[in-house]
C-alpha cells in the first residue's frame, strides 16, 4: 500500500510551485495522510518562500477538493497544512541549494527528495537551462553528500532526453544507449557559462550599444534621458538573452536534441548518475504533461502549457498551418498519471526501477491526425468569437512540412514589419495611430506562430516511441486499492473523451478567450478605465496642453500674436518666412524639445507685456477655443467636479495659457522674464517643463501638497511624456501618436481620441484677425 | 400694394414647394387634395422718411413726455439695445438701432447730458464681437463710447453690478443691471422682428440675471406659452409683464423705442425665396437651380459662410416710442399687420423647412439643439389661437441636422448634447437634474463673461423653447438629418419627404391632412 509505505516518511519536494509539483503536493497530502512534506521553494523577489507556498501552491484550485473534504473534520485544511508542511527557502540553481542553517537541518530529516524543479520553457537561455536543468539534480545529490545523508532521490526528467530519433526509446540512460556521442556535461556547463560572459561583453561593444540606443529611441521617441537609458538597458538584456536562447537551440540541435530543455535534461541525468555518490536515485521521465485525467478533478491544469497556446492560436484562426506528421504520435500524458507514478516510485524507495518512463505512445498512442481532428471538430461545435462577436471558423490543417510553414510565416512577418515601419514614420495620431497598433498585434501574433512552429514543430514530428516496461511492471505490483487511488496506467485514457470533454473545455476556461457571441467589451473596458480615472479617490489630474487639450502648438500661438498687429503686406511676409522655417523648427523640436522652446521663445524678445496681455485675452476665443478639444475641456471639469486637483503642465508660455486659468488649480508653464521697461526679455526664467521634468514637477507638487502620485491621473499625447505616464497611477493617452498608441495598448492604458468641434473650420494658418482699426477702414461706409 | 398672406390648397398642378434645408434648399412635392401651403403676406412698404419718423416718435411719444423734456444736464442716462439675435438675417447698414440711438444721443447732447452709457441687452446670449457691435451701432457710436468704457455689454454674472429692484406678487425677483436700475432714464432701442420681441421683454430679459430669468425661462412656463407669438396667451410673457410692472413701479423711467421691419429678408440673388412657386419666372427657376446646385457642391462651411454673409434689405414699417406697455400694443399691431395669415382649422401634419439661422447662431453654426429650438420653439409657435397641427399630430422638418458645433459660441451646447441629451430629452427632468450644474459651471461663466460664449445654461433655454411643441406633437420627423443625431434629439430621422409621410402614417393614418409653413419670411397663422 502506497499510503502505508509513505507513512511516517518525510518527503522533500523541489519545484512545488510548478505544474507537476503542485499536483504532487496535493496528491501526497490527500493520498498519503501520514507523510510530512518539506517544500524547497525559492524566495520571490518580494515574497518569502513560506508566503509563496501559501499563495502560489496552497491557494491553487487543485486543493479545493481536499479543502472541502476536510471542511467538517476535526482538523481543517489549514491546520493540516501547518502540521504537515514545512517550507524552506532554497534554490536548485545555486550550489548547496542556497540553504541556510535551519534549511540544512530540515533537509537532514528527510527520507525522500522529489526533484521536480526545472525551467520547462523550451526557449530558456542556455546558461539558465544549464544551471537549473543540468546542474540541479547533481547539486541536490552533492548537498546530500555534504550533509551526510542518503535519502531516496526521485528526479523528474523527460522522455525527450532520448533526442531526435525514430523507433523505440527504452528506459535507460542516453549515455548507455546506442546513440550516445560521448558528450562531457562538465564541458557543456563551462562553455554555457562562458557564452553568457561573451554575450554580455559583446552586448557592451560601442556599436551594439549605439544600435540599442537607436532602437530605444525609435520605440520611445523623445522620452527623456532616464527613460531612454532604462529602455536601452532593457533592450541590451533582451539581446543577451536572445543570443543565449539561440545558442541553446543550436547547441541542442547540433547534438541531436529538439531543444535546450531536452538537451540539458539529458545531460542532467548523466551528471546526476556520475555525481550521486551514495544517494539512491530514481528517474521518472514523463512525456508531454497535460491536464488531469481524474485527479484532483478532471481537467485540472496549472499555467499555460505547451499544447495550449498552439491550440488557442489555432482556435482563434491565427495558426493557419502547423507542421507535423499526421500518422505520428503525440505523446501526451495527463498530469495525475505522472504524479501517481512519481508517488509510486517514491513509495517503493531505493528498490524502485532506476528509470521509469511515463508515456502513452507505446501502449495507448494518440495519433497527431486524431488529435487535430478532435480539436477541429470541437472548435467547429464550440467556436471562439472575434471582437465583433462573430464565430471564428477554424482553418483546416494540411500537415505541410515545417519549412513551408516557416517560409509562409516569415514572409507574412516581413510584409507586416515593413508596413509597420512605414506607419511609424508617418505623423499619425488618434484612431489612425491605433491602426498601427493593431498591425503590431498582428505582427506579434505572426511572430508567436513562428515561434511555436520552430519550437514545437519538432515535437509533432517526433516519431520516437517511449517504452514503459518499468512503469507497467510497477503497475502490476500495485494492489487494487492503490490502482484506484494512484492510477498511472496510460492505457486507461480514452483519448476522445480526454480531448473533447476534459482537456479542451479546461483550457478554454483557462485561456480567457471569448467563447460567447456578442460584441466585445473593449468599450466596456474603456468605460471601466474612465470610471476609475474619475473616481473620487483620485487626487490629481495632470494635463498636457498641446494635442491633449488643444490642437495647437507654441508656434501657432506665437504666430497668432505676432500677426495680430501687422498690416496685410507684413502679414504675408511673416507667413512666407515662417513657412520656410517650418522644417528646420520641426527638426529641432524632434531633437530636443527644451532647446527648441528656448530657441523659439527668443522671438518674443522686446514685445511689450501689456500689449501681449491684451492680445492673449482675444487669443482665447480667437485661437485656443477654436482649436480646443471640447471633450478634453469637459474632462478637466469632470475631474474638478469629482474633487480632484487639476494641474496643467505645459511648455507653452505662462501668459499664453492665462485664458485657461479657471480650469486649473495649478498651471506649470514656461516663464519668461520681463525687463524693467515692460518688455519681454526672450529669456526663460526656468527650464520649460518638458519630458522627464514633468514627472519631476508633478512629483514635487504632490509631495508639497501631501498627495499621492499613485492617485494621479495624467493626460498627454506623446511618447516624450512616458516618464510622466510611468510616474502616475492612471495614465491616459490622448490622441496618441503611433509609438504611444502601441505602448498604451500594450500596457492597457486608457486611450482617448478627442477632436476639435466638428464643422467648425480650423484656420489654415494661425494668423490673428485684423484689428478693429483695419476692420473699420475695410467696411466703413 | 403688397398682397396679403393666403392659404393655397395643393392640387395636382401645384409645383413642388420650396423647403429650407439648413444652408441649402430642396423642392418637395406635397400630396394633392389634402395639403395646404400657408404663404406669408408680401413685405409691407417701408416708411419713406425714416429719420423724420424717428424724430417724430421721439417728439410725440405715447403716454409719456417727449424725450427732449425728459433729458436734463447732470442726469444719468442709459441706452439699451437689442443684441445680435435680432434681426435675422442681419439688417443692411445702417441698422435701425443705430438710427434710433444716434437720434437719442443727439437729443442728449443738446440737453447737455454727459453721463450716458450704452449697454447691449444680451441677457444670457453671447457677447457681441467688435465687428457686430459696429454693424449694429455704427462706427461713430462705437468709437466715441467704446474707448471711454461707456459702451459695453450686459454681464448677467457680474454680481457686483446687479441689483434687485423688487419682487412680484408671484414671488419673482426682478434682478437687473445696476446701472440700468440706478439711471434717471433708460431708453431702449429695439427691433421688433416678431411678436415675441419687445415690450417689457426687452429690458426684463435683456439686462437681467440668471436668477431673474429662471422665473420664466423654465419648462413649466414654456409649456404654458400658447404661443410665443401671442403674448396675451403666454405664461412666459405674463411673468415678464409682472416683472415689468415691478420695473415700472419701482425702477427708473423707461422710454421704449420700438421699431418694426418688413419681411424683405433676402437681397436680389435670393429673390426666388420670397416668391410663390407657381409665379417663378424662367429666371427665378434658373437662379434657383444655379444657387441650389452650387450650394450643394460647396463644403458645408463655405455654404454656411455665404448664407451668413447675407444682409437683408429690410425696410422699417413703423416706429413707436414712449411708455413701454402702450408702445408695445401699437408695435404688436404693426407686427401682426405684416405677419398674420388667417387659417381655418388644424391639420394632422405640419411641415416646415428649417433654415441655416436661428436667433442663437448669428454668424455661427446651427447645431442640433438649435434645430430643435428653431423648429419646435420658433416655427411651431408661429400661431395664434391654436397650433397649425392638431394635438398628437406630426411635425416634419427638413434640415441636415449635422453634429456640428461652434466651440467659441456654444461650448456648453457641446456638453449638453453629449451629456444631457444622452440622459434625457424631457425638459422637466433636465431642468431638475442638470440645469444647475451648467448654470453654475465656472468655465462656462468665464467664457460667457470674457469670451463670446452663450451662458452655460443657454442650451437648456433653447431646449425649453421647444417644450410646448415637443409636448404637443405626437411625433417629430427630420428629413435628411444625420440619423444618430436626430435620434438623440428624440426625433425620428427620415431620408426623404415620402419616407417621412410613410413614418407619419403610424401616427396619423394613411391620408392625413397637411399644412406647410412656407418660409422664408415670417408669418403668424391665425388659426380659427
Amino acid at each position: 500500500m502506497i499510503a502505508e509505505q509513505l507513512a511516517g516518511r518525510r518527503v522533500a519536494i523541489t519545484g512545488a510551485t510548478g505544474f507537476v509539483g503542485t499536483a504532487l503536493v496535493e496528491r501526497l497530502l490527500r493520498g498519503a495522510p501520514d507523510c510530512s512534506l518539506v517544500l524547497i521553494v525559492r524566495d520571490g523577489r518580494r515574497t518569502s518562500a513560506a508566503r509563496r507556498t501559501e499563495r502560489e501552491i496552497l491557494a491553487n484550485d487543485a486543493f479545493d477538493r481536499l479543502r472541502s473534504e476536510l471542511a467538517n473534520t476535526e482538523e481543517d485544511f489549514e491546520a493540516m497544512c501547518r502540521r504537515r508542511i514545512t517550507t524552506i527557502s532554497g534554490d536548485v540553481g545555486r550550489d548547496g541549494l542556497g540553504l541556510d542553517e535551519s534549511g540544512r537541518n530540515e533537509l537532514r530529516t528527510v527520507d525522500t527528495i522529489i526533484h521536480s524543479a526545472a525551467t520547462v520553457s523550451f526557449d530558456s537561455p542556455l546558461d539558465q537551462a544549464v544551471e537549473i536543468n543540468l546542474l540541479g539534480p547533481s547539486r541536490i545529490a552533492a548537498t546530500c553528500a555534504e550533509l551526510g545523508i542518503t535519502p531516496h532521490l526521485v528526479a523528474v526528467s523527460t522522455c525527450y532526453v532520448a533526442g531526435n530519433r525514430r523507433g523505440t526509446a527504452p528506459e535507460e540512460l542516453v549515455s548507455e544507449g546506442p546513440f550516445d556521442i560521448g558528450l562531457d556535461w562538465r564541458r557543456e556547463v563551462e562553455s554555457a557559462r562562458r557564452l553568457r560572459g561573451d554575450a554580455e561583453a559583446d552586448s557592451r561593444r560601442p556599436e551594439r550599444l549605439s544600435e540599442f540606443r537607436k532602437r530605444a529611441r525609435s520605440e520611445l521617441g523623445a522620452a527623456g534621458a532616464p527613460a531612454l537609458a532604462a529602455k536601452t538597458e532593457q533592450i541590451r538584456e533582451r539581446w543577451v538573452r536572445d543570443q543565449l536562447v539561440t545558442a541553446g537551440r543550436s547547441r541542442a540541435a547540433s547534438v541531436g536534441w529538439p531543444d535546450a530543455y531536452a538537451f540539458t535534461k539529458a545531460l542532467g541525468e548523466q551528471a546526476l548518475v556520475e555525481s550521486r555518490g551514495d544517494v539512491p536515485v530514481s528517474i521518472v521521465r514523463p512525456s508531454i504533461i497535460e491536464s488531469a485525467w481524474a485527479e484532483p478533478r478532471p481537467g485540472w491544469i496549472r499555467g499555460f502549457r505547451m499544447a495550449e497556446p498552439v491550440i488557442i492560436s489555432y482556435a482563434r484562426g491565427l495558426l493557419r498551418e502547423f507542421p507535423g506528421v499526421p500518422e505520428g504520435t503525440i505523446d501526451v500524458i495527463p498530469v495525475d498519471l505522472v504524479v501517481a507514478a512519481i508517488v509510486a516510485v517514491a513509495a517503493q524507495g531505493p528498490e524502485a526501477p532506476f528509470i521509469t518512463q511515463v508515456a502513452s505512445g507505446g501502449v495507448n498512442p494518440l495519433r497527431y491526425r486524431t488529435l487535430v481532428d478532435h480539436v477541429s471538430s470541437w472548435f467547429t461545435a464550440n467556436p471562439l468569437y472575434d471582437n465583433h462577436g462573430q464565430p471564428i471558423v477554424v482553418p483546416e490543417w494540411r500537415f505541410p512540412g515545417r519549412g513551408r510553414v516557416q517560409t509562409q510565416l516569415s514572409r507574412a512577418k516581413a510584409v507586416v514589419t515593413r508596413t509597420e515601419a512605414l506607419l511609424q514614420a508617418l505623423p499619425l495620431r488618434g484612431n489612425r495611430a491605433e491602426f498601427s497598433a493593431t498591425l503590431e498585434t498582428r505582427r506579434m501574433e505572426i511572430e508567436r506562430a513562428l515561434e511555436y512552429v520552430e519550437l514545437y514543430g519538432l515535437y509533432t514530428e517526433c516519431e520516437a516511441i517511449y517504452q514503459v516496461d518499468n512503469l507497467l511492471t510497477l503497475w502490476d505490483q500495485l494492489d487494487p486499492h492503490d490502482r484506484e487511488h494512484f492510477c498511472f496506467d496510460p492505457r486507461v485514457v480514452d483519448w476522445a473523451h480526454y480531448v473533447n470533454d476534459i482537456h479542451l473545455p479546461s483550457i478554454i476556461e483557462h485561456a480567457r478567450v471569448k467563447s460567447t457571441p456578442g460584441r466585445t467589451r473593449t468599450t466596456d473596458r474603456s468605460e471601466r478605465l474612465r470610471r476609475q480615472v474619475l473616481d473620487p479617490r483620485r487626487q490629481v489630474a495632470a494635463f498636457d496642453l498641446e494635442n491633449t487639450l488643444i490642437a495647437s502648438n507654441v508656434v501657432e500661438s506665437y504666430s497668432w500674436l505676432a500677426t495680430r498687429r501687422l498690416d496685410p503686406r507684413e502679414r504675408l511676409r511673416y507667413t512666407v518666412r515662417t513657412l520656410a522655417e517650418t522644417p528646420g523648427l520641426l527638426r529641432m523640436d524632434r531633437r530636443d524639445r527644451t532647446d527648441f522652446l528656448r530657441h523659439f521663445y527668443r522671438r518674443y524678445a522686446d514685445a511689450p507685456i501689456d500689449q501681449i496681455e491684451v492680445d492673449v485675452d482675444a487669443m482665447l476665443t480667437g485661437l485656443i477655443l477654436r482649436k480646443s478639444f471640447p471633450e478634453g475641456l469637459r474632462r478637466v471639469r469632470e475631474h474638478r467636479a469629482a474633487g480632484h486637483r487639476t494641474v496643467l503642465i505645459t511648455g507653452a508660455l505662462e501668459f499664453n495659457v492665462a485664458g485657461l486659468r479657471p480650469l486649473f488649480d495649478e498651471i506649470v508653464a514656461a516663464k519668461m522674464s520681463i525687463r524693467p521697461d515692460g518688455t519681454l526679455s526672450g529669456e526663460m526664467e526656468t527650464v520649460p517643463p518638458t519630458g522627464e521634468a514633468r514627472a519631476q514637477i508633478l512629483a514635487e507638487y504632490c509631495d508639497s501638497e501631501g498627495l499621492s502620485l499613485s492617485e494621479c491621473v495624467a493626460y498627454a499625447d506623446s511618447s516624450s511624456d512616458l516618464p510622466l505616464f510611468e510616474a502616475v497611477g492612471f495614465p491616459v493617452a490622448v490622441n496618441p501618436e503611433t509609438r504611444l498608441a502601441t505602448i498604451a495598448r500594450k500596457r492597457g492604458w486608457l486611450v482617448e481620441n478627442w477632436g476639435t468641434a466638428r464643422g467648425f473650420g480650423k484656420p489654415l494658418l494661425p494668423i490673428g484677425p485684423v484689428l478693429s482699426e483695419g476692420e473699420r477702414r475695410r467696411s466703413f461706409r | 400694394m403688397p398682397r396679403p398672406g393666403f392659404v393655397l390648397e395643393v392640387d395636382r398642378s401645384t409645383p413642388p414647394m420650396l423647403f429650407w434645408h439648413g444652408e441649402r434648399f430642396s423642392l418637395e412635392r406635397l400630396p394633392a387634395d389634402r395639403s395646404r401651403v400657408i404663404y406669408p403676406p408680401e413685405p409691407l412698404e417701408g416708411l419713406r422718411d425714416v429719420e423724420g419718423a424717428i424724430s417724430h416718435a421721439l417728439e410725440n411719444p405715447i403716454d409719456m413726455d417727449p424725450l427732449r423734456a425728459l433729458l436734463r444736464p447732470g442726469m444719468v442716462l442709459t441706452i439699451c439695445f437689442d443684441d445680435v439675435s435680432l434681426s435675422l438675417p442681419k439688417m443692411r447698414r445702417p441698422d435701425s438701432r443705430q438710427r434710433v440711438i444716434e437720434a437719442v444721443l443727439d437729443l442728449a447732447a443738446e440737453a447737455g447730458v454727459d453721463d450716458v452709457h450704452i449697454i447691449a441687452a444680451l441677457g444670457l446670449h453671447r457677447r457681441m464681437h467688435d465687428h457686430e457691435l459696429r454693424h449694429v451701432l455704427g462706427d461713430r457710436i462705437v468709437d466715441a463710447f467704446g474707448p471711454i468704457g461707456a459702451l459695453y455689454q450686459h454681464d448677467a454674472e457680474d454680481h457686483e453690478n446687479l441689483t434687485v429692484v423688487g419682487t412680484t406678487d408671484h414671488g419673482e425677483v426682478l434682478e437687473i443691471n445696476r446701472r440700468v436700475a440706478e439711471s434717471d432714464l433708460v431708453v431702449y432701442a429695439n427691433v421688433n422682428q416678431v411678436a415675441m420681441d419687445g415690450g417689457w421683454k426687452s429690458l426684463v430679459t435683456g439686462v437681467a440675471s440668471y436668477r431673474c430669468l429662471s422665473h420664466h425661462h423654465n419648462p413649466e412656463s414654456l409649456r404654458n406659452t400658447r404661443s410665443l407669438m401671442d403674448r396675451h396667451h403666454s405664461a412666459l410673457h405674463h411673468s415678464i409683464w409682472r416683472l415689468g410692472a415691478v420695473l415700472r413701479d419701482q425702477g427708473p423711467p423707461v422710454f421704449q423705442v420700438e421699431t418694426t421691419i418688413n419681411t424683405d429678408a433676402f437681397p436680389s440673388p435670393f429673390d426666388f425665396l420670397s416668391k410663390r412657386e407657381w409665379e417663378w419666372t424662367a429666371r427665378d427657376r434658373a437662379t434657383y437651380l444655379a444657387t441650389s446646385a452650387s450650394l450643394n457642391r460647396l463644403p458645408r462651411r463655405a455654404a454656411r459662410k455665404i448664407m451668413h454673409s447675407i444682409e437683408a434689405p429690410y425696410a422699417m414699417t413703423g416706429i413707436n416710442a414712449g411708455f413701454t406697455e402702450s408702445v408695445h400694443e401699437r408695435t404688436l399691431a404693426d407686427v401682426y399687420r405684416q405677419h398674420l395669415v388667417e387659417v381655418e382649422g388644424q391639420t394632422d401634419i405640419l411641415t416646415m423647412g428649417i433654415p441655416f439661422i436661428s436667433p442663437y447662431n448669428p454668424d455661427s453654426i446651427m447645431n442640433p439643439i438649435l434645430v430643435m429650438c428653431m423648429g419646435l420653439g420658433y416655427m411651431f409657435n408661429m400661431y395664434r389661437n391654436k397650433p397649425l397641427v392638431r394635438e398628437g399630430g406630426v411635425v416634419i422638418m427638413t434640415h441636415p441636422t449635422y453634429r456640428d458645433f461652434n466651440p467659441v459660441h456654444h461650448p456648453s451646447y457641446i456638453d449638453f448634447f453629449d451629456e444631457v441629451l444622452t440622459d434625457t430629452t424631457d425638459p422637466v427632468v433636465m431642468s431638475e437634474k442638470w440645469e444647475k450644474k451648467y448654470a453654475e459651471d465656472e468655465w462656462y461663466r468665464h467664457l460667457y463673461r470674457t469670451g463670446n460664449a452663450y451662458h452655460g445654461v443657454h442650451p437648456f433655454y433653447a431646449w425649453y423653447w421647444g417644450a410646448h411643441g415637443q409636448q404637443w406633437a405626437g411625433r417629430v420627423i427630420i428629413v435628411g438629418g444625420d440619423p444618430s443625431t436626430v435620434r438623440r434629439l428624440g426625433f425620428t430621422p427620415a431620408s426623404t419627404m415620402a419616407d417621412a409621410f410613410e413614418l407619419a402614417s403610424d401616427v396619423v393614418g394613411r391620408s392625413p391632412t397637411i399644412s406647410h409653413l412656407h418660409v422664408p419670411s415670417v408669418l403668424v397663422a391665425d388659426v380659427t
